[in-house]
């Protein structure tokens, strides 16, 4: 509570003084200063986002597998709320384009950035370091009620006349501009308050691992998860800005008739536009793709750092190559601000650009291949325990690895020609970020929910919802990569089916052979199981905080990290006692220790060798 | 436990909290003016030749210079007053910064003179053809009234550099200045001169009238004008906000939580240098936007 008072008054310029009795409801829940709560709050309004992102494809998927047919279950629905887009239940071209605009705009900035970098960052980093709280506490909050207006905003533009943004997650103008619609509009603002609300939460970060580490918390002590939260943070502070400006010149050009991105002699629905003209497409790829492709690795930085802390775990054995994962991720993180242009060798920019492009994207495969070897490397000869977390953790590994290796061949100009825009695109970033980061928050979940409720979540159920999701996913996206390099393109409304069996003797043109058309339904039928699949988990969340197998301890996983030192749940200010490093974050099975474990709080041990040795170390210095 | 290094700074990094945020925060609008200055490139390369105004045709040089004055002032009076608080002068303080928000206020009236400026002045294309520009008098339903200033305005001769074949004949000055691409889609626009009577051939002066009727596009000077003023209202828009967010920011610590530095000087101060990292800032911007807008 102290701490919260004096949170506040180092933040609040108007010099409030009215925080000194008990929170009451809306203090401690809504409007909280607390990182842990504002995690929290992260936490549900993304996984319910989450949630909400994989309904939106789940109603494409049936257009896609049966094209024209009604959508089971939640057609009529669809039909009363949104009206004749969904005529007789029947997904229309219109809401197809929303729906999957809709679906990249929510996953990517509503769902997993919120999650890996927001929820699981508010609560785990502070904690890690050792420090009280956030640096800025209030600057937290505002962070995510600019986050929630956001959500609220791109919400709502489901509903009002015209729908929601049509254009795809990457607003390309002019088609993003011409399409009459407010949906875009709103979008546009939205995504200002969301890069808003990710530039104030990164500020935070960066200020709170510099300036907040406790004493001893040197940089190379640092868990790797924090190292990995740190580079997100640079990537949103420096990345994001650009979108920023690129929205508010899109938002210039729907809203005060600019041209910004509206080049001269734009017809529109068969009419010249009236329209300034002069501007360039190209230049919103160029402002789109600089935050577009750090993003990925906003993606997917902080989960290979949760799975990097739950591998260490439960291996039971230190990280291998802990410096070099962190000299690693700090090149990816330079490295990620040079290669966005690869999204674009389609566009006619030139083969000088594109070489460049080029080497700099395959330059970019060899930290990631570093971060990746080291987890591997850092199983062997470890005593592994098999719970939920390492199940997760352990699958990430494989499945990133699939991600990654099949951009290679996206990264070439040459094989993109192929590729570009086709079913082996969604592929690939799928296998990054679904199968890849969102098995990371599975993991995190499992791992911190006893941390964060004093219970653990029922291991059955979870191996459950872990074999599930690992079949079904890996169903979803492997048979895209064999339908992507057969053609089918990634944005049509029927799945191809138009195409199919199209053979003219005279051209020598043929289409898409029918059986990757037919691979459309299997996809289907695998993406509603995998959503089958995610009920054990959705219940095992909620019932495990009353009925979960009670944590005996604080640290009941064993671990050597700070936020397993604190009380459970932690408290306002969380550590009840002077918290000081004496060690590295991954110090298990060290020969001499007691326990198989030493936290890094705990003090020297004059016995054990690895001890012995650290301060001769130091003492040479 | 609480929030180390609010005011103190951390002995290791050598800064307190705050002014770690203010340097992160300036990085981030680094890249977001950065941004539009990148934007502002690509459009001026890519612009059709001759459409783009040069220095001194689109806008008038003298408020542009005065305000950059005016900025660079308030960025020396914003360290004097850190300064004078460093040496326990409040009252030195009080004055230096009143300084600071005025020169800001001067800033924004000279910013709105020049969009009004922009605003009132409107290019026509009447239905024969000819084309017209000049400052709005009054607007109706049935006629417009321009006034025009003659065919030596600085303003309104732009573009016949990169036209010399237009300047022959014609002379020069009576060129549109932009030819925004709405004109090129009319027949017969692009060569045309600006304010001369296509039946009399005489170049008109002072007030002119126009029917309603006779007029096929009328358009003012606005961001919806041509590329170039869609980037100076843009950038000069967002740099306008950041100079009124700033002016308040430092108006608040310097008003109405002034009472802190009785009860916390050392925190008191540091919101001072932090106000005034941004200030500095603001003051840079500007000095990027002058030269880009202005005089290149």
């Amino acid at each position: 509570m102290q701490a919260t008072t004096k949170a506040d008054e180092i933040v609040d310029a108007h010099g409030h003084d009215e925080h000194h009795h008990e929170p009451g409801f809306w203090q401690k829940y809504i409007f909280s200063t607390d990182h842990k709560m504002i995690g929290i709050q992260y936490g549900v309004t993304s996984l319910l986002f989450l949630l909400f992102g994989f309904f939106l494809i789940g109603c494409m998927r049936w257009q896609i597998a049966y094209p024209g047919q009604p959508i089971p279950v939640v057609g009529g629905l669809l039909e009363t709320i949104l009206g004749d887009v969904c005529k007789g239940g029947v997904m229309q071209p219109e809401l197809y384009n929303s729906f999957g605009a809709m679906h990249g705009t929510i996953m990517v900035f509503m769902a997993v950035v919120p999650l890996v970098f927001a929820a699981f960052g508010n609560y785990v980093v502070p904690l890690m370091i050792g420090a009280p709280d956030m640096c800025f506490p209030r600057l937290n909050m505002a962070s995510f009620d600019f986050f929630f207006l956001g959500c609220v905003l791109m919400f709502t533009s489901f509903f009002i006349p015209g729908g929601a943004a049509q254009a795809g997650w990457t607003s390309y103008s002019p088609l993003a501009t011409s399409i009459p619609t407010d949906g875009q509009t709103l979008w546009l603002i939205s995504m200002v308050l969301l890069i808003t609300s990710s530039l104030l939460g990164a500020v935070n970060f960066i200020a709170t691992i510099i300036q907040l580490r406790a004493p001893g918390m040197t940089w190379m002590r640092l868990p790797f998860f924090v190292w990995a939260q740190f580079v997100t943070a640079f990537l949103l502070l420096l990345a994001f800005p650009p979108l920023e400006t690129a929205g508010l010149m899109q938002l210039m050009d729907k809203v005060a008739g600019t041209s910004f991105f509206l080049p001269s002699g734009l017809m529109v629905g068969g009419a010249p536009a009236d329209i300034s003209g002069g501007g360039s497409p190209l230049l919103w790829q160029h402002l789109f793709w600089f935050l577009g492709h750090p993003e990925v690795y906003v993606l997917i930085l902080p989960a290979i750092g949760m799975v990097c802390e739950i591998l260490a775990n439960n291996a039971r054995k230190p990280i291998y190559g802990y410096k070099t994962m962190v000299y690693g991720v700090m090149v990816l993180g330079f490295l990620s601000f040079i290669v966005w242009a690869h999204h674009m060798y389609l566009t006619g920019m030139g083969n000088t650009i594109s070489s460049f492009f080029q080497t700099t994207t395959m330059i970019i495969s060899i930290p990631s291949v570093i971060l990746l070897t080291c987890l591997f490397i850092s199983l062997w000869g470890g005593s592994i325990r098999f719970n939920t977390p390492m199940m997760f953790a352990l699958a990430f590994l494989p499945m990133f690895g699939i991600g990654g290796l099949t951009g290679l061949p996206l990264g070439f100009a040459y094989s993109d020609i192929q590729l570009h825009d086709t079913y082996y695109v969604i592929a690939h970033f799928h296998y990054v970020v679904a199968p890849g980061t969102i098995f990371g928050v599975f993991a995190g979940i499992y791992y911190w929910y006893p941390k964060a409720t004093g219970r653990f979540m029922n291991e059955f159920w979870g191996k459950v919802h872990f074999w599930g999701s690992f079949l079904f996913m890996n169903a979803v996206f492997q048979p895209m990569f064999a339908q992507g390099m057969a053609g089918i393109h990634r944005r049509m409304y029927d799945g191809g089916a138009t195409y199919a069996g199209f053979a003219d003797p005279e051209t020598g043109v043929v289409s898409v052979p029918l059986k990757f058309i037919e691979m459309n339904k299997g996809i289907t039928l695998a993406a509603f199981m995998l959503g089958i699949v995610q009920i054990p988990f959705i219940l095992n969340f909620f019932l495990s905080m009353k009925n979960g197998k009670k944590a005996e301890s604080d640290n009941p996983w064993g671990s050597t990290t700070l936020e397993w030192q604190t009380p459970t749940p932690p408290p306002h200010g969380n550590f009840d006692k002077e918290i000081r490093v004496y060690r590295g974050p991954y110090e298990y099975s060290v020969p001499g220790a007691d326990a198989d474990f030493t936290p890094q709080n705990e003090p020297r041990n004059p016995d054990a060798q690895a001890d012995k040795q650290e301060a001769a170390a130091e003492s040479s210095k | 436990m609480e929030i180390p290094f609010t005011t103190k700074p951390r002995p290791d990094t050598g800064l307190y909290n705050a002014k770690i945020g203010i340097w992160l925060f300036l990085a981030s609008e680094v890249m977001l003016f950065g941004a539009l200055f990148s934007a502002y490139i690509m459009l001026r390369i890519g612009a059709p030749e001759g459409t783009w105004p040069l220095p001194g045709k689109m806008l008038m040089t003298f408020p542009g210079a005065f305000n950059t004055a005016v900025l660079i002032i308030s960025s020396v009076t914003v360290v004097l007053a850190w300064a004078s608080l460093k040496f326990g002068n409040f009252a030195q303080y009080k004055k230096f910064q009143a300084v600071t928000i005025a020169c800001a206020g001067i800033f924004m009236c000279v910013k709105a003179y020049e969009y009004h400026d922009k605003f009132t002045h409107y290019s026509i294309v009447k239905k024969d053809g000819s084309l017209w520009d000049g400052h709005l008098v009054e607007k109706n339903d049935e006629f417009v009234i321009l006034e025009i200033h003659g065919g030596h305005d600085e303003a309104h001769e732009g573009g016949h550099d990169a036209h010399p074949h237009e300047a022959d004949g014609h002379g020069a000055g009576h060129q549109a200045v932009v030819q925004p691409a709405a004109y090129l889609t009319i027949k017969g626009s692009k060569d045309a001169v600006v304010n001369v009577d296509p039946k009399t051939g005489e170049h008109a002066h002072g007030e002119v009238r126009f029917e309603q009727s006779e007029i096929l596009k009328m358009v003012n000077y606005g961001p919806w004008h041509s590329s170039y003023l869609a980037i100076y209202f843009t950038l000069t828009g967002l740099h306008a906000l950041h100079v009124c967010g700033g002016a308040l920011v430092i108006f608040m610590i310097w008003g109405p939580l002034s009472k802190m530095w009785e009860t916390d000087r050392e925190r008191y101060i540091n919101r001072v240098e932090v106000s005034g990292l941004f200030w500095h800032f603001v003051d840079l911007v500007w000095i990027f936007l002058f030269p880009l807008l202005y005089l290149l």
